[in-house]
């Protein structure tokens, strides 16, 4: 049975340039002699350090601890030394440096004792531990920890979607990887097929790539997964996008596609799932496109954490007119600050941009509402209105227009006549209102704490008081009570003063008796009776 | 006549029973003005303002007893807030008064630390950890800024930080156009 496909509202067609990094099959690239392993490649939080300047790693062995909840493990890529423990520039928009490990390889490649997991005999639970401690992200671009995806519990699901639509220009890796691994990606979906027990398995592929599917369809041919080819259209390999096209099904605002009984991967991290469960091996290399305006364009398969430039050389090197370097394609890739960035797990494609290839916009004009934007986005949104809100810094009103819901896939940006980065500025509001999102709830925690502090204080206070009342033996209600409790206290004390007598002073001998009488006397009239020196030496100062 | 009166009075008893209903039901507790300065301001606690916290601050305003350029850690943004709440004018920091400060959290000098609670007994909002004569530590992620622990520390061996900006509070700038040379004879073209 032919599958029925469905639409998606806007989307574009921009050049493919697919053919260029397709002419040669994928090529392992040579150990670089230093890599530079990034603790955060993932979204989360960042790894924490386990090794030391100066420690010996195996390929494969440890060297960050996921920390909390949303967090993947980092692995060396290839054995050697480390010689820092740094931050180091990373493909990021902001550029800002971050915590690194670098490692000086020392060629031999050894691997550390790693051993397969035999999953259908494994607990889910062990299957997803396993995925955590091998790194496995969502190699898709989002690099999302796949542990928490795709823990079953969370939901009962209808369909298992495997995403190869790989819809954006230049970018070939996964096609390349479907056309030359495919029965390992067939090995990877049979895992997840046990670990989350879908209904159906779709594999979505868009049709400019007869020869990936044709590699899957054969290679899955008996196992249950329906390969289907989808029209090639940009956004076409966005998750909801990819959804609605093979299900229908539409993923409200707001909710999780698991919500809706569908679970959307890429296939590449279904290949790094094959990996880690059947060989043991966790995420230290993917496939990477090197395209643009280099001289060789090709797939290399390369160790997470070699540097760019290596790469760029192994391509042949960039021609002299190149302006610019990408990291993922020409539509939502990150601009690189400089070629001495390392590859991390999101990188998909390394591209060099001249301006022939891709002219820098120019400058950009007002928006005169044209609402093209509106009719490409394939979000059903109205870019042209979320853009006067986000210039304006209305950032409630954006929100209201649902901005949340932008996957900044730069559809609007493509067909604006009046060259308007809208994309950057939905970045700048969703940025903001995450900023503020967040100092809200320390306010709010902070305000919490505060008063806890006070009512605590409070508390204390009483306490203390009631204390002190009990070891009175009174209650100190109020002022008059307390100050008639210490008149009390005063006269009893008088009383007790007045009442004491002194003890054995009855049959006393006559000469004691003087002696007593003699300092009654004496006690009586202290001042104006000479005190005799030789009779009272002792009491005399 | 009778009817009208009748009218009225049948009318008047109606909308009494219904207001006098509504203000039993629909009382509100306290001053709601206040709730909603003390959700503006940044709660760090930090007295700068003159009071002795967020919320007596928030009073304050809300009685037409203090300006709404008092608060540093709120930062302009905060003060364009209060306006926009008050329907007041915007009122810029007084040059004799604090000025805002990049954020920033207290780090005890751990070694120095001789353990003497004064800090403890300070931080309005519990954010440091220690007992007598044990070594205090400061929890950063609770820590609002306030600098209250900073003078009554003995030692001297607590500092204020700047936090410094890493991927996770980097924010996208706001898109600002270049402006480039158009080359000569191309501006005329």
């Amino acid at each position: 049975m032919k599958r029925i496909l469905h639409t998606f509202h806007g989307g574009i067609h921009p050049p493919q340039h697919k053919l260029e990094s397709t002419q040669l099959p994928i090529a392992l690239a040579p150990l670089p002699p230093k890599l530079v392993i990034p603790l955060i490649q993932h979204i989360g939080t960042p790894a924490q350090p386990l090794v030391e300047p100066g420690d010996l790693v195996l390929k494969g062995q440890v060297i960050g601890q996921p920390e909390g909840a949303i967090s993947a493990a980092i692995h060396a890529s290839s054995s050697g030394r480390v010689v820092a423990l740094e931050p180091h520039a990373i493909p990021h928009p902001s550029g800002i440096p971050q915590l690194a490990v670098v490692i000086e390889v020392d060629g031999d490649d050894r691997w550390v004792e790693h051993s397969p997991l035999d999953y259908r005999t494994a607990e889910r639970g062990e299957l997803l531990s396993r995925l955590k401690a091998a790194g496995v992200v969502g190699l898709g671009g989002a690099v999302f920890p796949s542990h928490v995806k795709l823990d079953p519990q969370q939901y009962k699901l209808q369909t298992l979607i495997l995403n190869g639509a790989e819809c954006e220009p230049w970018i070939s890796s996964d096609d390349m990887l479907m056309r030359e691994r495919a029965a390992d990606i067939v090995k990877g979906i049979d895992i997840l097929r046990y670990l989350l027990g879908p209904q159906e398995i779709i594999v979505g592929i868009e049709d400019n790539k007869p020869e990936a599917i044709a590699a899957l369809r054969s290679a899955s041919q008996g196992c249950g997964i329906e390969v289907a080819a989808i029209p090639t259209i940009y956004p076409g390999g966005g998750e909801r996008q990819l959804i609605k096209v093979l299900t229908g099904k539409e993923v409200p605002v707001g909710v999780r596609p698991f919500n809706v009984g569908v679970v959307c991967t890429n296939i590449a991290t279904a290949y790094s799932i094959h990996r880690a469960v059947n060989l043991g091996e966790p995420v230290i290399s993917r496939i990477v496109t090197v395209t643009g305006n280099v001289r060789q364009p090709r797939n290399f398969e390369a160790l997470v954490g070699t540097p760019l430039h290596h790469l760029i050389a192994l391509a042949g090197g960039v021609l002299p007119d190149t302006k610019r370097y990408l990291m993922g394609g020409p539509m939502m890739g990150v601009p690189l600050p400089s070629l001495d960035v390392p590859l991390v797990k999101a990188s998909n494609c390394i591209l060099a941009l001249s301006e022939q290839l891709q002219a820098p916009p120019p400058p950009a004009l007002p928006c005169i509402r044209c609402t093209r934007c509106a009719d490409a986005c394939p979000m059903d949104l109205g870019p042209f209105e979320l853009y006067w809100f986000a210039c304006g810094k209305n950032f409630g009103k954006a929100q209201e227009y649902d901005l949340f819901d932008c996957i900044e896939c730069a559809c609007c940006d493509y067909v604006c006549p009046s060259h308007i980065p809208l994309v950057h500025y939905f970045r700048f509001a969703k940025s903001e209102i995450w900023a503020r999102e967040k100092e809200k709830e320390a306010a709010d925690a902070a305000r919490q704490r505060h008063e806890f502090r006070q009512l605590r204080l409070e508390r204390e206070k009483a306490e203390k008081m009631a204390k002190h009342a009990k070891a009175a033996g009174t209650a100190p209600s109020d002022s008059d009570a307390k100050k008639a409790a210490i008149q009390a206290a005063l006269e009893r004390a008088k009383a007790k003063k007045a009442a004491v007598v002194p003890k054995n002073v009855e049959n006393l001998p006559p000469q004691a008796q003087h002696e007593i009488d003699q300092i009654e006397a004496r006690r009586a009239a202290p001042h104006n009776a000479e005190i005799p020196n030789d009779t009272d030496s002792a009491t005399s100062n | 006549m009778l009817i009208a009166l009748a009218v009225m009075a049948l009318l008047a008893a109606v909308i009494g029973t219904v207001l006098g209903y509504a203000a039993i039901k629909f009382k509100v507790e306290g001053n709601p003005l206040v709730e909603r300065i003390d959700a503006i301001l940044p709660q760090t606690q930090c007295g700068q303002c003159g009071f002795p916290g967020c919320r007596p601050y928030a009073e304050a305003i809300a009685h037409g007893e203090a300006e709404i350029n008092r608060c540093p850690p709120g930062g302009e943004e905060g003060i364009h807030r209060l306006a926009d709440l008050l329907g007041v004018e915007f009122k810029p920091f007084g040059e004799d008064q604090a000025q805002p400060k990049p954020k920033s959290v207290a780090v005890i000098d751990e070694p120095l630390c001789i353990g003497c609670t004064l800090c403890i007994q300070a931080c309005p909002v519990d954010a440091i950890v220690g007992a007598a004569k044990q070594m205090h530590v400061i929890i950063a992620d609770q820590c609002t800024g306030c600098e209250l622990c900073v003078p009554p520390c003995p030692v001297e061996c607590i500092r204020m930080e700047p936090i410094a900006l890493g991927v996770n509070n980097w924010k996208w700038d706001y898109p600002v156009a270049e402006i480039t040379r158009i080359p000569h004879g191309k501006a005329a073209s």
